[in-house]
C-alpha cells in the first residue's frame, strides 16, 4: 500500500426522481443552465443539447422532445405524422387542484400539442416502420384515451401493412384524470399488440426515462425486443409508493435500466447516439 | 367477528342486541318477541339513513369491507369440487392470487381470483390481496391450461393493486401483468370477469380481460385507489374522499362508460349485510352470461373480446 491510497470510486446514489416536478420542469424551463436530474451537476444547456441531451458528466439521458427523437431516429423528412387530430375530452369532469379541462387547455397551449403522443410512419435508413413516440412534456406522457387510441391505430397499421412497430416510451403511467378509461387503454393496446405479434411482425420498444406504471405494464414490457436508454427509470410502481409501502430505503440504482438489464427484464441498453444504428441492425437481422 | 365502518356504527348496538337475544333468549317469549320486533324495525330505519345515499367514498369503503365475501367465499358458495393449483413453476406460490379448476352448475371451469383476508392473520398471509409477479404467472398457467382443455375461465377481481415492493419489481411485476393482459386476448374459451370488491389498477386488469365484465353493485374499479390518487394529485393521502368523487369508480358510472356489461345487485347496504342474497344474485347472473357464451366458437370469442376492449376510450377527432 502506497502513501496515497487510491480512493475507491464513490458511486453516488441517484436522487429519487419526483415525476410531478420533472413534468413541471419539462413543461416550462427555458433557462440557460440546467441541473442534471441524476448527478445534480449544473450544466450549460447548449452543451447538453449538442450532446444529444445527454449529461456530459454522468451520462444521464434527459427526456427529449418528440421532434428531437424523430430527427435522431428517422431519415430526414421521412417521418409522416398520422392521426394528429385526435384530442382529449374531459368526460369525467375531473377536478384535482385544477379542473382537467383547464389543465388540458393550458398544456396544449404551452406544448403546442393536443396530447402526449406523436405517431406516424417513417424510415430508418431503408426500413419503413410505424412508430409511436410519447411526449413526456405533456402531462408526464400519461396514458389516456388519446394516447391509447393513437398507439392502437399505429399497431393496427403495422398489422395491416406488415411493417414493424416501434414504441418510444416516456411516461409517468396512466392518466388519473381519465379514471378507469386510462386503465382500459392498457388492455386496448395489449390487444392490438397481440394481433400484430400473432402475424409474426416485430414489435420493439424503447424505454426512456422515465417509463412507469401502466405504460410499462402494457406496451412497454410487451416488446419482442426491449431496448432502454442508459439510467432510464423503468418500473411498475413508482419509487415513492414502494418506499411508503415497505418503509425501507431502496437499494441504489433500483429501477434503473442497468438494474433491469441485470434482472433479465430488458434486452439491451443503448446510448442515444447508438440507438438508431442499433434499431436498424436488429430490424435488418429479423426482417 | 362483525366489523362496522365509521358511518355504519349507528347500527352496531342494535344488531349486537339482536344477536344477543337470538342467542341467549327464547324469541317466542312474547317479551323478547316484542323487543326483537322493535329492534328489527329500528334497524330497518337506520339502514335507510345509513345506506340510503352512499357517496363514492362510502362505496369505496364498502367495496373493501372486512365482512364482504371474498373470492374463496364465492368459490365455496357457487362452485363444487374446487381444486386449487399452486405455484408459478418459476419462483413460488403466491397466496394473494389463487387459481384452479372447479365445477359450476355441472360444467368444468377454471377459476382465478385475488384473495383477501378476513382477519389480521389471514390478511397478512394473503398479503392483503396484493399479488406479486408469481401470482400473475400462476394465473397465466391456469388460463393456458383452460384454453388448451377448452374450459371457460371465470375470474374474480378483488385487490387494492399489484404489490409495490423491491422483489416484485426485480422479478418483473410490469412484465407479469402485461403478459397476463396480452395472453387473455389469445384465449379461445369464454372468459367472464366479476369485480367483487376492490378493482385496483393494473393488478386487477391483469385478470380482467373478459368477454363479459360483471360487477357487484357496491364494488369499485379504478385506475388507482382514492388514497393513492390523492397522494399524487393532491399530495395528501387523506384527501381520499375527494379523489373518490373525482375518479368515479362506482358500478353505475362504469356501466355508463361501457367498461362493464352488467351490474350484479347487492342486498341493501352491501354484500356484507347478506351473503346469501349476494351469492344467489351472482350465481344467476354468472349462469346466464356463461350460457350465452358457451356455444360461440373460439375465434369469434377472441374477436368479440378484442373489439370490446378496442372500443374503449373517449376522445374527439377533427378532420385531418
Amino acid at each position: 500500500m502506497g502513501f496515497f491510497r487510491k480512493k475507491e470510486k464513490e458511486i453516488k446514489p441517484h436522487k429519487q426522481i419526483d415525476i410531478q416536478r420533472e413534468i413541471k420542469k419539462a413543461e416550462k424551463d427555458e433557462s440557460l443552465w440546467i441541473k442534471c436530474s441524476s448527478c445534480q451537476e449544473l450544466l450549460y444547456r447548449k452543451e447538453v443539447e449538442r450532446n444529444l441531451h445527454v449529461c456530459p458528466k454522468c451520462y444521464y439521458h434527459f427526456p427529449v422532445s418528440t421532434e428531437t427523437r424523430i430527427s435522431l431516429i428517422f431519415e430526414k423528412n421521412s417521418f409522416v405524422e398520422l392521426y394528429g387530430k385526435i384530442r382529449p375530452v374531459d368526460f369525467l369532469k375531473f377536478k384535482d387542484t385544477k379542473p382537467y379541462k383547464a389543465r388540458l387547455i393550458e398544456t396544449q397551449e404551452s406544448t403546442k400539442r393536443l396530447d402526449a403522443m406523436v405517431c406516424g410512419k417513417g424510415k430508418i435508413k431503408d426500413i419503413e416502420v410505424y412508430a409511436a413516440i410519447f411526449d413526456f412534456s405533456f402531462m408526464g406522457g400519461s396514458l389516456g384515451s388519446v394516447v391509447g387510441e393513437k398507439v392502437t391505430r399505429i399497431l393496427e397499421d403495422g398489422t395491416r401493412e406488415k411493417k414493424p412497430v416501434l414504441v418510444f416510451c416516456a411516461s409517468g403511467g396512466a392518466r388519473m384524470q381519465e379514471g378507469i378509461m386510462s386503465l382500459m387503454q392498457m388492455s386496448k393496446v395489449s390487444g392490438a399488440i397481440y394481433r400484430l405479434k400473432s402475424l409474426g411482425i416485430p414489435y420493439i420498444t424503447v424505454l426512456t426515462d422515465p417509463t412507469l406504471g401502466g405504460v410499462t405494464a402494457s406496451m412497454g414490457m410487451l416488446g419482442d425486443i426491449i431496448i432502454a436508454e442508459p439510467k432510464a427509470m423503468i418500473g411498475f410502481a413508482g419509487p415513492r409508493v414502494i418506499k411508503d409501502t415497505i418503509k425501507e430505503e431502496l437499494p441504489s440504482g433500483f429501477q434503473r435500466a442497468e438494474f433491469l438489464l441485470e434482472h433479465g427484464m430488458i434486452d439491451m441498453i443503448l446510448p442515444r447516439k447508438e440507438l438508431k444504428q442499433g434499431i436498424y441492425r436488429i430490424l435488418s437481422l429479423i426482417l | 367477528m362483525r366489523y362496522y365502518l365509521d358511518f355504519e356504527k349507528k347500527l352496531e348496538q342494535y344488531e349486537r342486541r339482536l344477536t344477543e337475544i337470538k342467542k341467549f333468549y327464547d324469541v317466542n317469549d312474547p317479551h323478547y318477541a316484542k323487543e326483537v320486533d322493535s329492534i328489527t324495525r329500528r334497524i330497518a330505519k337506520i339502514e335507510k339513513e345509513v345506506y340510503g345515499e352512499l357517496t363514492n367514498w362510502q362505496k369505496s369503503q364498502i367495496s373493501r369491507h372486512l365482512n364482504r365475501p371474498h373470492t374463496l367465499d364465492y368459490i365455496n358458495a357457487l362452485f363444487t369440487d374446487f381444486t386449487e393449483l399452486h405455484g408459478d413453476r418459476r419462483f413460488k406460490d403466491d397466496t394473494a392470487l389463487i387459481g384452479g379448476f372447479a365445477r359450476f352448475e355441472g360444467t368444468g371451469v377454471a377459476v382465478i381470483g385475488h384473495q383477501k383476508g378476513k382477519d389480521v392473520r389471514e390478511m397478512a398471509y394473503r398479503n392483503f390481496g396484493m399479488a406479486h409477479p408469481e401470482g400473475y404467472r400462476k394465473a397465466l398457467r391456469v388460463m393456458d391450461m383452460a384454453d388448451r382443455w377448452g374450459k371457460p375461465i371465470i375470474t374474480f377481481i378483488d385487490t387494492p393493486g399489484a404489490f409495490p415492493g423491491i422483489g416484485a419489481e426485480e422479478r418483473g411485476q410490469a412484465e407479469a401483468i402485461a403478459s397476463c393482459i396480452f395472453f387473455m386476448f389469445s384465449l379461445n374459451v369464454p372468459v367472464i370477469t366479476i369485480v367483487i370488491g376492490e378493482g385496483g389498477s393494473g393488478g386487477a386488469l391483469a385478470i380482467g380481460v373478459g368477454n363479459r365484465v360483471l360487477m357487484l353493485e357496491h364494488a369499485t374499479y379504478s385506475v388507482i385507489s382514492p388514497e393513492g390518487c390523492a397522494a399524487i394529485l393532491w399530495r395528501d393521502g387523506t384527501k381520499g374522499p375527494i379523489a373518490a368523487e373525482a375518479l368515479k369508480p362506482t358500478s353505475d358510472e362504469l356501466l355508463k362508460l361501457g367498461v362493464i356489461d352488467e351490474i350484479i345487485k347487492e342486498p341493501f347496504g352491501g354484500a356484507h349485510r347478506n351473503w346469501d342474497v349476494t351469492f344467489t344474485n351472482t350465481k344467476d347472473t354468472l349462469s346466464r352470461n356463461l350460457k350465452a357464451l358457451m356455444g360461440i366458437p373460439g375465434e369469434e370469442l377472441k374477436k368479440q373480446r378484442y373489439e370490446k376492449f378496442r372500443n374503449m376510450g373517449i376522445f374527439e377527432e377533427g378532420k385531418s
